[in-house]
């Protein structure tokens, strides 16, 4: 049985498609993200979960039952929303106990729900404050109280810290992280932030322009992009596409940057597919994290490049190099001084590559 | 010695910016003063004269001060001399007046609020047209309905009564309430509607216990901006009542006019003043919401 599970999802808004058959499973209490630029799609999503937005095409199970056409009270979900969307008017208390009231819980159970929630979120000292006397982490906090109490199936989140400056952010972070620790419960949580996303997500859906372009876990997002959005997107500075040919002689495969001669062997790479590689045009990715100063590994890559620009950010400092008239980025420690305008021996981390075709911008 | 003269020069500077200052400061005021005199003349005759005995007013000026605070030509404004027939006061028709600006009032107010809550909070799909089609009910000259309007008022059979006049005041009330509400609850965010969806809340129950509350401002706004218009109305009053049914304004213009004898100015002031008075007090109590809602409303934040 899957919590969560979206079948051939489409919905337009007008002439305008905002997703395209989209398809996505949960399992229980599993952490899912959904990741992407502004206007991907990502919110419509959620608030289709929700049953806030109609659907066009393709059916929502909650729990294997089809809940597409129920209203959002109904199936057992709690959203949390950027903006908080505390009611105004009523209390803390109030705030947290109006859904319960909805639903004609007993008296009883509503005391005992909102003692447990509110002790457990550390707003017992403010029940009788009003949304408007609160700051912006407590204002949080009521609003994740509130969906607590209710006991859903399914949480969702929607860009619940971008209201928060930076340092709360990151506090807040650690603490919902905790809270799904705790809790175990099943969640969907949409943000543009990619370090939230890797930070909290047990696996993150990265979407763009209405599909989901890669559905994995952190690790092989990170690792393993399927195509270059995604390796673009993750990691910043994000990771070196570096366009150019690969070449088949004698069952090793290697590559060589347009207008360049030198070549770089990748026979370590996993490919999906071991045919028709040669002269085939692709990039060649690599983190600016995986290009080395010292040699580190045996398999390491080694180059001389001309280094162009530098950019000091006090622990590390991000430096521009030129391969082949393709501009390269690498991230060192601010400790390791490099000449500008000079060769420079740097070293690349062959393990940690990426090979995309440069047409159909898939992993190969 | 270079930097005394320096200093020197810097005094004379500050002094000359002085004496600038003073005397822009000085012609300011001078401007504001005969400003505020235009616009308090004409209240300050009317107060004066409907003190004044006829007597008084026959011989001083027309900015003399009276001779001491005599009320009664305001007892008669108000309850007329005591005879029969065509003896015109306003008593009656003020309360006419009551009887007609709180209900229309009221509910002007109320369908506008409903009608922005749903034109924000509820998108369908034409509402901009149904917003642009009832903002024109803001530009209609009133005279371009009154004959429509007189035969709807006679099939429904109400013409010539207060609840006709409800009804008038309250379908051209519609557009500018719906107007306020609309904007204000644009600046209310959306996300408010959707956690109490998500809570089980109903679309009354979102309207009455969450957007209400918060509607304090712009509900005062409307009010004054509602009992205004619909107290200071003697276009449709005038059309659509006569006799023992008429509003104020109408009371107050028959009263003016009719006068057979001699013109008793003293007692017109005072009518008029009567018929302005409770505009007035609306505004002094709310006032202070007047501006501050009508800018929440119309920037956000």
């Amino acid at each position: 049985m899957k919590t969560l599970k979206i079948e051939d999802l489409s919905k337009n808004f007008g002439s305008t498609e905002v997703l395209r058959k989209i398809n996505l499973e949960i399992d229980e209490g599993n952490f899912l993200v959904l990741l992407g630029p502004s206007g991907c799609g990502k919110s419509t999503l959620l608030n289709i979960i929700a049953g806030l937005e109609t659907i066009n095409e393709g059916n929502v199970f909650i729990d294997d039952y089809n809940v597409s056409k129920v209203e959002p009270k109904d199936r057992n979900i709690a959203m949390v929303f950027q903006s908080y969307a505390l009611y105004p008017s009523m209390n803390v208390r109030e705030n947290m106990i109006f859904g319960l009231k909805q639903a004609k819980t007993s008296k009883e159970k509503i005391e005992q729900q909102l003692e447990k929630v509110s002790k457990f979120l550390q707003v017992d000292q403010l029940l009788e404050r009003k949304p408007s006397q609160l700051s912006g982490g407590q204002r949080q906090r009521v609003a994740i109280g509130r969906a607590l109490v209710r006991e859903p199936r399914i949480f969702l989140f929607d860009e619940p810290l971008s209201n928060l400056d930076a340092k709360l952010r990151v506090e807040m972070r650690r603490e919902i992280k905790k809270l799904h620790q705790q809790l175990k419960t099943t969640v969907v949580y949409v943000t543009h932030d990619q370090t939230e996303a890797m930070s909290l997500g047990t696996r993150i859906a990265i979407m763009n322009h209405g599909v989901i372009q890669q559905n994995d876990t952190p690790e092989n997002i990170y690792n393993k992009p399927s195509n270059t959005f995604v390796a673009d997107f993750i990691g910043s500075p994000s990771m070196n596409l570096i366009k150019g040919t690969l070449k088949e002689s004698s069952g090793e495969i290697s590559f060589t940057a347009s207008e360049s001669n030198f070549e770089i062997p990748v026979k370590g790479y996993e490919f999906k597919e071991k045919s028709n590689l040669n002269n085939k045009e692709v990039f060649f990715g690599v983190r600016p994290e995986h290009i080395y100063f010292k040699k580190s590994n045996e398999s390491d890559f080694e180059v001389s490049l001309r280094a162009d620009l530098s950019e000091y950010i006090g622990h590390e400092q991000i430096m521009t190099f030129d391969y082949a008239n393709q501009e390269i980025l690498a991230k060192f420690p601010s400790t390791i001084k490099i000449e500008l305008a000079k060769e420079t021996k740097l070293y690349f981390d062959l393990t940690q590559t990426s090979l995309f075709d440069a047409k159909t911008k898939e992993r190969i | 010695m270079q930097d005394n003269l320096k200093s020197s020069s810097y005094q004379q500077l500050e002094q000359k910016s002085k004496y600038t200052n003073m005397f822009l400061r000085w012609f300011l005021y001078f401007v504001l003063i005969i400003f505020a005199s235009y616009f308090i003349f004409p209240l300050y005759v009317m107060v004066v004269t409907s003190l004044k005995t006829m007597e008084e007013i026959r011989q001083g000026t027309l900015l003399s001060w009276p001779s001491g605070l005599n009320f009664d030509s305001w007892a008669v404004a108000w309850g007329g001399r005591g005879y029969g027939a065509g003896d015109t006061f306003l008593k009656p028709y003020f309360w006419n007046s009551i009887k007609m600006v709180v209900p229309a009032v009221f509910f002007s107010t109320f369908i506008g609020a409903m009608t922005g809550y749903v034109l924000t909070k509820w998108r369908f799909k034409g509402d901009s047209w149904v917003f642009l089609f009832l903002l024109f009910g803001c530009f209609i000259p009133f005279q371009a309905i009154l004959l429509p309007m007189a035969r709807t008022l006679g099939a429904l059979g109400i013409s010539n009564s207060i609840v006709g006049l409800v009804l008038v005041h309250t379908v051209y009330g519609i557009p500018f309430t719906t107007l306020f509400f609309r904007n204000y609850y644009v600046s209310v965010p959306t996300e408010l509607v959707k956690a109490a969806r998500i809570d089980g809340a109903g679309f009354f129950k979102i309207f009455f216990k969450i957007l209400l509350p918060i509607s304090a401002p712009i509900i005062v706004v409307t009010i004054i901006w509602q009992f205004t218009q619909i107290w200071n109305d003697f276009l449709f009053g005038s059309t659509f009542s006569f006799g023992e049914a008429a509003p104020i304004q109408v009371a107050l213009n028959n009263m003016v006019l009719s006068s057979t004898s001699v013109k008793e100015y003293n007692v017109d002031m005072a009518s008029a003043i009567i018929a302005g008075v409770p505009t007035l007090i609306v505004y002094v109590l709310a006032g202070k919401y007047f501006i501050r809602g009508l800018t929440s409303g119309a920037v956000k934040g």
